[in-house]
């Protein structure tokens, strides 16, 4: 498969739409595939799947804790095993089954979160997802990876078949998302990316909210702030060496999430920070610990200072009390 | 003459069972919910399950889950009589760093599928092992114990309809159903009412027993599934059986055996 050529047609379809051609290909290329689901084969772009493939998808029905267990039953047999639905349901609804059977007893799962972050926030919190990060990462044996657009999440999901342990794969943005990568690149799950580089500032995002960080990059280099964006798709493990040194080179970074600022991407990156005793400073963007009011992705965006606007006006705020 | 062997099977279960429980001293054990199923873990180890001491695990086993973990000194102790575990292992049962603690840990070369303890989460992952058989073409036999307070989580439900659903006939699962769960009668606290028709309503094929009658336990789990249905047997038991003090007396979900106790209960066996 020719991945590369599909960048643009995938960014148009979304990570969801795109995970479910990807399964096809997963399907090929691994005959002990199974891909367990609730109830949300359309939702995961998969009803293609479901047809080609009705002896590799499980069907458990909308019961999120069955989803788990039955994927750690089928994993612990020798199948390579997907489960997928919305985030939220994928994550907290069964997380003590992803605790101890993926966690505890080490039963291999890649589980695809759809949705995540803010993008349904017409559904309201219900279906919005700004917890999953922080709920997984206290459980041992899961990488947890959000990739930053769908070519990207084509690259984790062939190196998730064979990771050591559970991955979670958390998509973020709806159809036409914007392309963070526009041509191959080296993937590895735990290696950062830079895909901007710059003296002044560093940024360092997670998912497709990389796209808000990139425009903001472009109008700060215009007011002469260069930033260095980083794409730290693998929230954990974590990247500490590119984050110390970040730290050498930068006095002030900032960390931009989807996600509520505890226990996500800014969390990690701090304790990072504290653990290796750099001094620089990190401000952390993201969900301020609260429920907003429910609307458009771009809506929540800006009430979360999310929008490229609002990260423009944070990193401008406090790159001048930085020079001070 | 089978009775005979099953019988004496269960005698040594209840006698590894308060032997453990023994040893164990002051860190007490969880006693009632594992006497309860002793006649049934005996019945299985005894004369249904296919599984051997090996130094490979062998695909082909037949697969026990013991959902409710808490009763893992009846697993403990069936598997004890099974070798493949040794009685002085017993004696390490809760102390620092053994393989044998309050709730089972994955161990498949000693025979334990799975880590349990929490409770509703065993019988899913037996029905994914079961779909597992299918997919695989295998025969091996999917057996889970389930305890009656369990069936307060809804996850036990969730799971049944997939059972139903997926026609797992690979598969039985056996229902604990002593009455009580921690803190008293599952009347009191959550009453399950008729859980024989709950199960026939899910789409199984499904059994009320005395779960003590071992010769009713074997009747039943000895005979070929027929009915593309997931088997549940609804075993009616007595918590503590086997012993006086023990039956029907809820301090003893989770308590200590002195040596002066284990000395009286001794002579009943």
């Amino acid at each position: 498969m020719n991945a590369e050529k599909n960048i643009k047609l995938w960014s148009t379809l979304g990570m969801r739409a795109t995970f479910g051609l990807i399964a096809l290909e997963l399907a090929k290329k691994n005959p002990e595939l199974i891909i367990t689901t609730s109830d949300v084969s359309t939702s995961a772009g998969l009803d293609r799947f479901k047809k080609q493939h009705p002896n590799q998808y499980i069907d458990v029905g909308i019961a999120e804790q069955n989803l788990i267990g039955v994927s750690a039953g089928l994993s612990s047999e020798g199948f390579k095993v997907i489960s997928t639905t919305f985030s939220p349901f994928q994550t907290l609804r069964c997380c003590e089954q992803i605790k101890v059977n993926l966690g505890y007893m080490k039963h291999k799962v890649c589980m695809v979160g759809l949705a995540s972050g803010l993008v349904l926030g017409n559904l309201g919190f219900t279906h919005c997802s700004i917890e999953d990060i922080g709920s997984l990462r206290s459980i041992p044996n899961i990488a947890i990876i959000a990739p930053s657009d769908p070519y990207e999440l084509f690259k984790v999901l062939s190196e998730a078949m064979d990771y050591k342990e559970s991955v979670y794969i958390r998509l973020t943005a709806g159809s036409n998302s914007k392309i963070i990568n526009e041509k191959n690149y080296d993937f590895e799950i735990g290696k950062a990316v830079e895909i901007l580089s710059g003296k002044d500032v560093a940024i360092i995002g997670c998912g497709n909210i990389l796209s808000n960080c990139l425009d903001a990059a472009k109008i700060l280099k215009e007011k002469n702030i260069n930033c260095s964006v980083v794409n730290m798709h693998t929230i954990k493990p974590i990247d500490k060496e590119k984050i110390r040194n970040i730290a050498k080179n930068y006095s002030l970074v900032f960390t931009v999430e989807e996600h509520n600022i505890i226990g996500g991407l800014g969390s990690s990156v701090a304790e990072v920070l504290s653990d290796e005793g750099c001094n620089c400073k990190l401000i952390r963007i993201g969900a301020e610990d609260f429920y907003s009011s429910g609307g458009s992705y771009d809506y929540l965006k800006n009430i979360y200072g999310l929008s490229t606007e609002k990260i423009v006006e944070k990193i401008l705020l406090n790159y001048k009390k930085n020079e001070k | 003459m089978k009775i005979v062997k099953l019988k004496n099977f269960a005698k040594q279960v209840r006698k590894n069972i308060i032997y453990t429980a023994y040893k164990a001293g002051a860190k007490s054990a969880h006693i009632g919910g594992a006497l309860s199923i002793a006649d049934l873990v005996a019945v299985l180890y005894s004369d249904i399950i296919k599984i051997k001491k090996s130094r490979k695990v062998d695909e082909n086993r037949d697969r026990f889950i013991l959902s409710k973990g808490h009763a893992c000194l009846a697993l403990y102790s069936a598997l004890v009589e099974k070798k493949l575990l040794k009685k002085k292992d017993l004696e390490t049962f809760e102390s620092d760093g053994s393989k044998l603690l309050g709730h089972p840990i994955i161990n498949k070369i000693d025979g334990i599928e799975f880590s349990t303890g929490s409770l509703g989460m065993g019988l899913s992952l037996g029905v994914g092992v079961a779909l597992a058989a299918k997919k695989k073409k295998k025969n091996y036999k999917v057996y889970v114990i389930i305890g009656d307070g369990e069936c307060n989580e809804g996850s036990i439900w969730e799971t049944i309809l997939s059972a139903s659903h997926f026609k797992l006939d690979n598969m039985t699962i056996i229902v604990d159903r002593n009455n009580y769960q921690q803190t008293g009668k599952n009347s009191d606290i959550m009453d399950l009412k008729n859980l024989k028709s709950k199960f026939i309503s899910f789409g199984c094929d499904t059994f009320e027993i005395n779960g003590h009658d071992v010769k009713k336990i074997y009747s039943i789990l000895s005979k070929k599934n027929t009915k593309k249905k997931p088997r549940v047997i609804v075993a009616n038991t007595i918590k503590g059986k086997g012993f006086k003090l023990f039956e029907n007396n809820n301090n003893w979900h989770h308590s200590v055996i002195t040596k002066s106790i284990y000395k009286e209960i001794l002579r009943e066996i």
